[in-house]
């Protein structure tokens, strides 16, 4: 994995709260077998009416939005599918980060191991960003912090070794393998192994 | 009380390969992992393209559910009405199990089904493992006692090629539901009350364990819709002690231990409990006895409200404005005057014999009410089997419904089986977000018997009328 460490670029708003993975991304666009491509699918059913004519009042497809890197959402991102489709697709699409109160479990790990960048923020600073969208903001990883255009710096909770992984674009499989005699011999040891 | 631990603690540490510190997660041994066509082409990729091999072949377990077609298919070329990428998907799982050394249940095996109902019924679904699936619905099998959490397809490589996991130890949530489910009301009103009362995030982070005189008194398949649905709390797992209701179920399955084995993994079994005055993290109660069926009005598990009771008017909230639009539902107003036009009855959430069953005797002398349209699909090919073994087919095709083979069917629009955009959708099933059940599709969720009175009514209807 490339290593990642920051990230600035404007927001682009999503309010919504509890924006579940079926609408990241519907179940019809998961009969792929590759991570490709998945950008174009995006917010599908949000971005294009039924009749595949584009929304120009969703957020995504507005002028603003164009180039930005950060997704600031609703309270309580990413509830519903296992589906890592739904990382896949927001980066394909040029998402790097997303900004919440609260990330589903599933969610953020998913996108931790993709590199793509989950933070939690206090209900104060999320009504900021709400308000304000479009703003510039600089994420750094490594110190777990994003600072606003004011200067003011905001830290962000983030597993640290997520974290490591990240900055130093560690391949978490990698890491697992190197512990091959330890699970090696806990399956040896383990005399009600199934 | 010291030393007194959970039973999501036991099962933990039982699988502890290296410990976890406060720079590195643990690496958590896996027992039995299930595997599907849709979450795990990319990981089959991975171990292709790093020239790995899947380290335990016979831990792995792997069916095809989400995106093959519930109508009867000949031939792979039929597979064809689910779309060409669907079935290149069914075609890639086929290559994939056979290429790794891994058992597949694929299109000819009696054994097929929803991966989170074999599990169970094959015996591999076991008190104490640590299950895990490419699936959020994997705290099903949390029912037995057993750690089970869905993980992502980057996860999924990670245990085809190691067995194993990097986890932190989540928090624990005691759910303690005292007294007893009146009659007409399920264990999917249940766990849908639940998710009313603590939210969709309430969960985020823990582990659940269900507790109490009401959970002890369910059967198996009604303890299954439970911890089935702890995922919509946000929870990373749902768990039940293991009792002889367990035990019972496990005797003789295919894949449960035998003989002396049999005698040896139940003693091991009962010591999964959680300790008495052990204390959680957290803990909420609540009182079975006061629950009515339960309907959801909107667009995520947590908004929810008893049969009878008027939507709420929250309309101040912009997201839950939206919600009632897209649902074309008013607030201050039941439910139970609005027009059906899908029922479905299935799903890994309640697609068991106990549930058809129930739906089954409930429709018996009645028809699907005109202009609406019943799909009823066992959740797997044992299932269906059993259920046309007791008529319960002929039952629901008397009245009009329509009887498939198993799958995951409408539960997810991906295979054919899909709810018109603007339909609204009475279902069984364990997901209302906006789109799940196809563009535009408007699903209410609820009970087989609640899905089932609304059939017969042709409105959103409460079964205990039908109750006699
Ligand atoms: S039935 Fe629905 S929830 Fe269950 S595994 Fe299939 S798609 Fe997922």
């Amino acid at each position: 994995m490339q290593a990642i460490n920051r990230i600035r670029s404007r927001t682009v708003v999503l309010p919504t709260k509890d924006i579940d993975t079926d609408q990241i991304i519907p179940a019809r666009f998961l009969t792929t077998t590759s991570r490709e491509g998945l950008g174009d699918v995006l917010f599908h059913d949000l971005r294009f009416a039924a009749d595949g004519t584009r929304n120009d009042h969703f957020v995504l497809n507005t002028p603003a939005a164009a180039g930005c890197e950060i997704l600031v959402a609703g309270n309580n991102l990413g509830c519903g599918s296992s589906r890592e489709h739904a990382p896949w697709a927001l980066l394909d699409y040029g998402i790097r980060a997303v900004i919440s109160t609260e990330i589903a479990d599933i969610f953020r790990n998913n996108s931790l191991k993709n590199g793509l960048i989950p933070i939690v923020v206090d209900a104060q600073t999320h009504e900021y960003l709400l308000q304000n969208a479009g703003i510039e903001l600089d994420i750094d990883v490594k110190s777990s912090t994003l600072t606003l255009p004011d200067g003011k710096i905001v830290e962000f909770p983030i597993d640290g070794f997520a974290r490591y992984c990240l900055v130093e674009g560690i391949d978490q499989l990698g890491f697992l393998q190197t512990h091959m005699n330890s699970i090696e011999n806990y399956e040896e040891t383990r005399s009600w192994m199934p | 009380m010291t030393g007194a631990t959970t039973l999501f603690e036991k099962t933990w540490s039982d699988h502890v390969v290296v410990a976890e510190t406060a720079d590195t997660p643990a690496v958590l041994y896996v027992d039995l992992h299930l595997i599907h066509e849709v979450t795990t082409p990319q990981a089959f990729t991975v171990l292709r393209t790093e020239g790995l091999s899947v380290r335990r072949p016979d831990l792995t377990l792997a069916t095809m559910d989400h995106s093959t077609p519930t109508l009867p298919v000949s031939s792979f070329k039929d597979l064809a009405i689910v779309g060409e990428s669907a079935a290149k998907q069914i075609v890639r799982m086929e290559e994939n199990c056979r290429d790794f050394g891994i058992e597949l249940f694929g299109f000819d095996s009696e054994h097929r089904g929803i991966v989170h109902v074999i599990g169970p019924e094959l015996g591999a679904t076991q008190p104490g493992k640590t299950i895990v699936c490419g699936d959020s619905h994997t705290s099903t099998h949390g029912a037995f006692g057993a750690l089970a959490f869905g993980i992502g397809t980057t996860e999924v490589s990670h245990v085809l090629a190691t067995q194993c996991l990097l986890q932190r130890k989540p928090k624990t949530l005691a759910i303690n539901v005292a007294g007893r489910l009146p009659p007409g009301v399920t264990s999917k009103d249940l766990i849908l009350a639940i998710i009313g009362e603590i939210g969709v995030d309430g969960g985020t982070g823990h582990v659940i364990e269900f507790r109490g005189a009401a959970i002890s008194a369910l059967d198996m398949e009604a303890r299954m819709t439970v911890c089935n649905m702890s995922i919509e709390a946000g929870a990373r797992a749902g768990m039940i002690a293991p009792d002889d209701t367990t035990f019972e179920y496990l005797h003789g399955r295919p894949r449960s231990p035998r003989g002396a084995n049999w005698d040896a993994a139940v003693s091991r079994w009962r010591t999964l409990q959680s300790d008495p005055g052990v204390e959680f993290d957290r803990s909420v109660t609540l009182d079975a006895g006061n629950l009515q069926p339960m309907v959801t009005f909107g667009t995520n598990p947590g908004m929810v409200i008893g049969i009878n009771d008027p939507v709420p008017d929250n309309t101040a909230d912009p997201s839950f404005r939206k919600a009632l639009d897209y649902m074309r539902v008013t607030a201050g107003k039941p439910l139970t005057e609005t027009a059906v036009d899908v029922v479905f009855v299935g799903s890994c959430t309640n697609s068991r014999l106990s549930d058809l069953r129930q739906a089954a005797d409930l429709i018996t002398g009645h028809k699907v009410a005109d202009g609406v349209r019943m799909l009823v699909v066992p959740g797997s090919q044992q299932i269906k089997k059993d259920a046309e073994a007791l008529g319960l087919d002929r039952i629901f095709v008397a009245a009009g419904a329509e009887w498939r083979e198993s799958g995951c069917s409408m539960c997810l629009g991906m295979n054919g089986d899909t709810v018109g955009n603007g339909q609204l959708s009475v279902s069984t099933s364990n997901r209302n977000f906006e789109g799940r059940q196809g563009v535009g599709a408007r699903t209410i969720l609820a009970s087989p018997l609640t899905a089932t009175a609304s059939a017969i009514c042709g409105r959103v209807a409460d079964p205990r009328a039908y109750l006699q």
